[in-house]
């Protein structure tokens, strides 16, 4: 990178924060909380993504996320303040459940896929089957709140929610970059390489795998539970399900797996692709998005695996092999 | 209280006989996955997506065209193998020197653009053939004929397969190719058109098994959904690329759904079917029948 991340950060970061108070447009307020919140699930599927270990069960644990939050919150009358810890424990159980003998009995790459792809589907089932609770594919409402907004974790100022995704955005870059420089990263690729090689060389293959997965599961179910507190309105489709799991493949592999902003370019550009679509084509533009989706997706795994942010930064750095030029931002 | 348990036996003894029928299409389907898989090492992802057009092929030849079911079968057999062929072609062929997650992240889209395809096509209606075929009674229980002919014809579809498989040379060499890939090539096999026929053959077994459930289920362009993910399932229980042993994972899948769904819920059928496959996997991780190597 020729940016230096010393001067660029605290300047976008100053930015960010305060773009709320300079320009207070409800609609693309809307907008960008929502690329937030995608993109922090987006970098948590994109942190067991880099390594070879392909998803597709994420759908899954998001919808784990927020159903148990909004369920709690619904029938128990539990705040999410609780909710949200509850379900992250449950989205991590599932992960291990799932995730332990597929890494204990070496399943990889194509099996994993296929096991996780199945999870995200039974997930789906199961909100469906217990449509008494879930109000199955019809989708669910966490109750309005009558007390304390603060408790029942739902406000109505854009603003607030703007500053609670920007935080939560920024602490999963902050995991993601934690990851990079830890030691686990190095075990993680050696891993990705050849198992048994990593083994050889004394990496716990099993635990590594399980430590990435749990960590990218529960940031998956947390980016659910608020994405439910967000939305307040949740269904079967849009948070659980193999089409929210290839969603998330699809920005991460369009916005760059192995960079850290990758899924937040991914998030941008699906998003506003959506919306776009969605403004010109008005409801005749149900299911045009997806196909533009699909064929895109097609499009950059032939063409262009590394995505959009991946090759622009290598790009710039096969063009400056001293890496370390400072640039002002 | 006797009777009662007649009654229920009666009931039991059925939802086994209907297991077993689903078995027959569960394993078609798992049938041409695991070709695919056990040929050309991809996976794919979008399967059921192939299924699902075969259904609405079958709908619209019978319903707009007014062709009879036999005369639109073997079309919708045929364009679904074209299909097949088509995705290896343009999707899976640039992608062969690549990661292998790359080829089943790509069939993902493809599955993507299927899926939407037919929602902006078709709409989002449930759409039936609207053939009602008789229910066949015995012996106080009841099966639909649908059913059984789609047992039959799986169990058809397979056979035909297997002799394909044993009794040509292409398919030999296709069984070759899925024992050594490298070396086939030197051996004079033309392994892209191997790869092809290969494609085409998965597709048209996605065909068939498209003339058969669309007997039974309404077609929507979501519907590869129901059975998509539980047809994975039984390729990695039965070991992915190992024909028998998808055969024998569809039966137990087929059980185990049909039983369950006799106690509660037909969803809840296919969520005890994953935790047995869950628990199966702590006991046979390398699939029911692991090949003994």
């Amino acid at each position: 990178m020729s940016l230096n991340p010393r001067i660029a950060w605290p300047i976008a970061l100053v930015a960010l924060v305060a773009l709320p108070f300079v320009h207070r447009d409800t609609y693309h307020l809307h907008i960008v909380i929502l690329i937030l919140i995608w993109s922090f699930a987006y970098t948590s599927w994109s942190m067991m993504g880099r390594f070879g270990l392909v998803s597709l069960g994420h759908g899954g644990f998001m919808g784990v996320g927020a159903y148990v939050t909004a369920l709690l919150w619904n029938h128990a009358g539990l705040t999410p303040w609780l909710g949200i810890p509850i379900a992250l424990a449950c989205a991590g159980a599932l992960a291990l459940i799932v995730a332990y003998p597929c890494f204990r009995f070496r399943i990889t790459g194509h099996y994993f896929a296929l096991v996780t792809l199945a999870l995200s589907g039974i997930v789906l089932q199961v909100i469906t089957a217990t449509r008494d609770w879930t109000g199955g594919s019809l989708g669910m409402t966490p109750d309005r709140t009558k007390g304390s907004h603060l408790w029942a974790l739902q406000f109505d100022d854009k603003v607030v929610w703007y500053l609670i995704a920007l935080g939560v955005w920024l602490v999963g870059l902050a995991i993601w970059h934690q990851v990079d420089r830890g030691m686990s990263r190095y075990a993680l690729e050696a891993i990705s390489e050849d198992e048994d090689a990593a083994a050889a060389a004394g990496v716990n293959v099993t635990a590594q795998k399980l430590r990435i997965t749990v960590i990218s599961a529960l940031m998956t179910a947390f980016a659910g539970a608020l994405y439910c507190q967000y939305q307040m309105f949740i269904s079967p489709d849009t948070v659980s399900g193999i089409s929210v799991s290839l969603q998330m493949v699809f920005a991460v592999v369009v916005g760059g797996i192995y960079v850290s902003l990758g899924p937040t370019v991914g998030a941008v550009i699906t998003l506003l692709l959506a919306e776009f679509l969605r403004i010109f084509f008005g409801t005749k533009a149900v299911g045009w998005d997806n196909l533009v989706y699909g064929l895109l997706l097609v499009l950059f795994i032939i063409f262009l695996p590394k995505g959009i942010l991946g090759s622009l930064l290598e790009r710039r750095g096969a063009a400056k092999p001293g890496a370390a030029v400072r640039k002002p931002a | 209280m006797g009777s009662f348990l007649e009654i229920f036996d009666i009931y039991l003894l059925e939802a086994v006989v209907n297991g077993i029928l689903l078995g027959g299409l569960l394993a078609l389907l798992a049938l041409g996955l695991n070709l695919i898989f056990g040929v050309i090492d991809v996976t794919w992802i979008c399967y059921a997506e192939l299924v699902m057009i075969g259904m609405y092929g079958m709908y619209f030849m019978v319903q707009s065209f007014g062709l009879s079911y036999w005369l639109a079968a073997p079309l919708a057999i045929l364009l679904v193998a074209i299909l097949g062929a088509a995705l290896h072609f343009l999707v899976i062929e640039p992608l062969l020197s690549g990661p292998p997650i790359n080829q089943l992240l790509a069939t993902g889209g493809v599955l993507f653009v299927l899926q939407s395809f037919a929602t902006v096509m078709f709409g989002i209606d449930f759409r039936n053939l609207g053939i009602r075929l008789p229910v066949l009674t015995f012996a106080e229980m009841h099966f639909s004929y649908s059913r059984l002919l789609a047992f039959g014809a799986a169990l058809v579809g397979m056979v035909v397969v297997y002799l394909f498989m044993t009794r040509t040379y292409t398919g030999t060499a296709i069984r070759a190719i899925a024992q050594d890939r490298e070396i086939m090539a030197l051996m004079g096999v033309d392994t892209k058109r191997i790869y092809l026929v290969t494609s085409a053959l998965g597709g048209a077994l996605a065909g068939l098994a498209a003339c058969l459930l669309v007997l039974q289920y309404d077609v929507h362009p979501f519907v590869g959904l129901s059975f998509g993910p539980i047809t994975f399932l039984i390729c990695v229980l039965g070991g992915l690329g190992n024909f028998v042993g998808g055969f024998v994972a569809a039966f137990v899948f087929a059980e185990i759904i049909s039983l369950g769904g006799l106690f509660s819920d037909l969803e809840w059928g296919y969520v005890l079917a994953f935790a047995f496959f869950i628990l199966m996997m702590f006991i046979r991780p390398a699939g029911l029948l692991a090949r003994r190597s």
